[in-house]
């Protein structure tokens, strides 16, 4: 068996707005890039974003959200993240996040944020730059 | 000895089975070593395939089942697989979507895996998967195919008990005589029951039935609206009692023998065939033989057969290992 390890990225959307054009188009062009993408639809909470995370062993999770919820959501997924051992994820987010919530979520652990004009070009490139070079050591 | 990784995916650390599962299905040595820890504390788990075509409502359905089975009290793992994309080797996996409400549910662990260019409906280390999934003690394994057409059968090889779906509107009868995957059915389900026309595919289905060869296993029809929950009650019944048929009539057993045969003989023959290229790569003779073939200067056969004396050093023939 060759050995490859594919990169995993799940992108969810989490809260209450069921707007997911944006969440659909961006897993559809990290496919196109190679990635393998989970996609776990709308309306999830946090705690079903981080089981999901785990259950799929992910190496990064892509939110996206429209609902203005972001700095009560993206939290505490990082905290179900924590809870389950899964802070080594790479985590992003996208959708409408005004520039002024932007430094405190990167504080905590969202190192891109993509707002609306964000090309899917970019989210590619910044998605291969930023993809944790996870052997098999690290694995364990 | 057993490793810490292996020691405590035995004790129910889903952070160590997890990881033990991407280790597998990326092909690394620290996964194989996890495979031999723990192959014998596999082999227990009722393993139900689910397979039909494109859209017949397979995820939705192993959702269902999932649910049921949940019921009575089964711990539960699902593999879903979904296609990679021959072009980008990319994929969307989005089977979870109909299942998600069982992520917060501690009995069911799911896993989404990619078919990375196997044509059988499953991914490669889809029956490592499910041996590692049975060894964190699962009770019941779902697991599902990606869209099948008419020829993507390898479920039943890995499955105890393979469900096949059909649904109204999709093909006169004569897909269903010819289509070779209704073969593989122990249990036929007509999904999207509450559509026009399912009658008329379930009777068509019985038609088949009584074509075919007859097993020791009568093999039921079973109408669902898997969106609604009707008749997964009556589905998850005929599951049991084709388990219950498997351990009586010995089937079980020469399933097991015959699983074994299979999986010995498809691993060594790709570990063959990775050598065989590796090594015929390696020294440059496969571009000379393209080159020849592609001149016409040497038929195909006669080049795969250059290729694998080169290589094994003529103690293998084609034509020998073939016959």
């Amino acid at each position: 068996m060759t050995q490859e390890r594919k990169l995993k990225i799940i992108i969810a959307k989490p809260g209450l707005d069921g707007h997911d054009r944006g969440a659909k188009v961006v897993a559809r062009a990290l496919r196109d890039a190679g990635f393998e993408v989970v996609y776990t639809g709308i309306r999830q909470t946090p705690e079903m974003i981080a089981e999901t995370a785990l259950q799929e062993d992910a190496d990064m999770v892509g939110l996206s959200i429209l609902s203005g919820a972001h700095l009560e959501l993206f939290p505490r997924v990082v905290q179900e993240l924590k809870k389950r051992g899964m802070e080594d994820v790479v985590l992003f987010g996208g959708g409408i996040i005004p520039r002024e919530d932007v430094p405190h979520l990167q504080e905590i652990g969202f190192k891109a944020l993509f707002g609306p004009g964000s090309s899917t070009h970019d989210i590619v490139e910044w998605a291969r730059k930023n993809a944790p070079a996870r052997g098999a050591a690290s694995l364990s | 000895m057993t490793s810490e990784l292996s020691r405590r995916l035995l004790q129910g650390d889903k952070r160590a089975l997890t990881r033990v599962l991407s280790l597998v299905e990326n092909g690394y040595p620290e996964g194989r070593q996890a495979l031999r820890e723990l192959f014998s504390h596999s082999g227990r788990a009722h393993i139900i395939g689910v397979t039909g075509s494109t859209g017949s409502g397979k995820s939705t359905l192993v959702g269902a089942l999932a649910r049921h089975f949940r019921q009575r009290d089964r711990s539960i793992g699902i593999v879903v697989t979904d296609p990679t994309s021959p072009f980008s080797h990319g994929a969307l996996l989005g089977d979870r979507i109909r299942m998600q409400d069982l992520t917060s549910d501690p009995g069911v662990f799911i896993r989404s895996m990619a078919t990375r260019g196997a044509l059988g409906g499953l991914a490669p280390a889809t029956n490592d998967v499910v041996t590692v999934l049975e060894a964190a003690g699962k009770e019941v394994v779902l697991v599902e195919t990606v869209g099948a057409g008419q020829d993507e059968v390898e479920i039943a090889d890995t499955a105890h008990t393979t469900i096949v779906m059909s649904i109204p509107g999709a093909g006169d009868e004569i897909q269903t005589i010819k289509a070779g995957i209704l073969e593989i059915a122990d249990i036929l389900v007509v999904n999207k029951a509450d559509q026009m026309g399912a009658d008329l595919i379930a009777r068509q289905l019985h038609m088949f039935l009584t074509l075919s060869k007859d097993r020791g296993w009568e093999v039921p029809i079973i109408k669902t609206t898997a969106h609604q929950g009707k008749g997964v009650s009556e589905l998850a019944d005929a599951i049991d009692r084709h388990r219950v048929y498997l351990e009586e009539s010995g089937r079980l057993e020469e399933i097991r023998r015959h699983r074994a045969r299979r999986q010995l003989l498809s691993l060594a023959q790709s570990q063959f065939l990775a050598y065989v290229l590796a090594t015929a790569e390696a020294d440059g003779h496969i571009e000379t033989l393209v080159e020849a073939v592609a001149r016409r200067e040497m038929d195909p056969h006669t080049a795969a057969e250059r290729l694998i004396e080169a290589v094994a050093g003529g103690r293998f023939s084609l034509w020998g290992s073939q016959g």
